[in-house]
């Protein structure tokens, strides 16, 4: 292959499209940055940002689901933290920074249909 | 649906070229580029300063929520045409990238569509790869740093087993 053209991928397996959802968003982005360095609780993790604990449990529960977070019960407490395979299977590819600049464009888009008339 | 968003990364080549048609006549596209409020928005950073026309500069700032500031970039602006083309170059400060070089073009359409191309021309192969392997592209959060090291950490484990 001489080129990589990222349009509507479908081969792209399932699961990493689940991953680039998942790290999509900033907050979940600042979550994986946070239990990269250390294990925590969610109530912790919630401590660091300003949204309700509820939204952060949210995000939490998806970056889970898409196994980019580990977790383990210690006690009552159960602590996530990253799951390096998972990490790894983000690291070489254009699709987030296509997304990006999708989620520029597509905002572009949105404020100046305002302007319009 | 096939994404709007399209990007042309050919192999060993040092650029590469987004291309993204709008719902917007090809004046608004071009405003969104040239009013510092608007384009705020858009690119999720605070402009500190953006003067649209040839020689003009441009810099960015964005902080986290505790007022840090965690991404700054600035460049100068070489061509300046409204409605059809913009020339600048992109530096992300305090990183080991080096600035780059970005040709905007504006086309319309039909009166009420357009088409944004952007060619950005890195300074080598590698550094077009070193950008494309950030899991997040330019680093516009908090997040960012600390993971390119993990994964710049990740990848030597790798290379050692």
């Amino acid at each position: 292959m001489t080129s990589l053209y990222l349009q509507s991928n479908n081969c792209v397996m399932e699961i990493r499209r689940d991953v680039f959802q998942a790290i999509a968003d900033p907050t979940r982005r600042a979550i994986l940055s946070l239990v990269a360095i250390q294990s925590m609780t969610p109530g912790a993790i919630a401590e660091n940002f300003d949204s309700s604990r509820q939204t952060i449990s949210k995000h939490i529960q998806i970056l889970s689901e898409c196994e980019l977070l580990n977790q383990t019960q210690n006690g009552r407490e159960i602590y996530y933290h990253l799951n390096p395979v998972k990490m790894k299977e983000i690291d070489s590819f254009i699709e987030p920074f296509r997304k990006m600049w999708e989620e520029r464009f597509d905002k572009l888009e949105a404020i100046m249909k305002n302007y319009k008339k | 649906m096939e994404n709007k968003t399209k990007i042309h990364a050919e192999e060993n080549k040092q650029d590469l070229v987004i291309t993204r048609e709008f719902d917007l006549p090809v004046a608004l596209l071009f405003k969104a580029y040239v009013e510092p409020e608007i384009v705020a928005q858009w690119m999720g950073t605070k402009v500190l300063k953006l003067e649209s026309k040839k020689y003009g500069s441009w810099e960015f700032e964005t902080s986290d929520p505790n007022g840090n500031v965690v991404f700054k970039a600035n460049g100068v602006i070489h061509d300046f045409i409204p409605n059809e083309k913009i020339v600048r170059t992109f530096e992300m400060e305090n990183s080991n990238f080096a600035p780059q070089l970005e040709f905007l073009e504006f086309e319309k359409i039909t009166d009420e569509t357009s088409k944004l191309t952007m060619q950005i021309i890195y300074k080598s192969i590698e550094h077009r790869a070193a950008q494309l392997k950030l899991p997040f592209g330019f680093g516009l959060n908090m997040a960012h740093n600390r993971l390119e090291e993990i994964v710049t950490k990740l990848k030597q484990n790798e290379q050692e087993k």
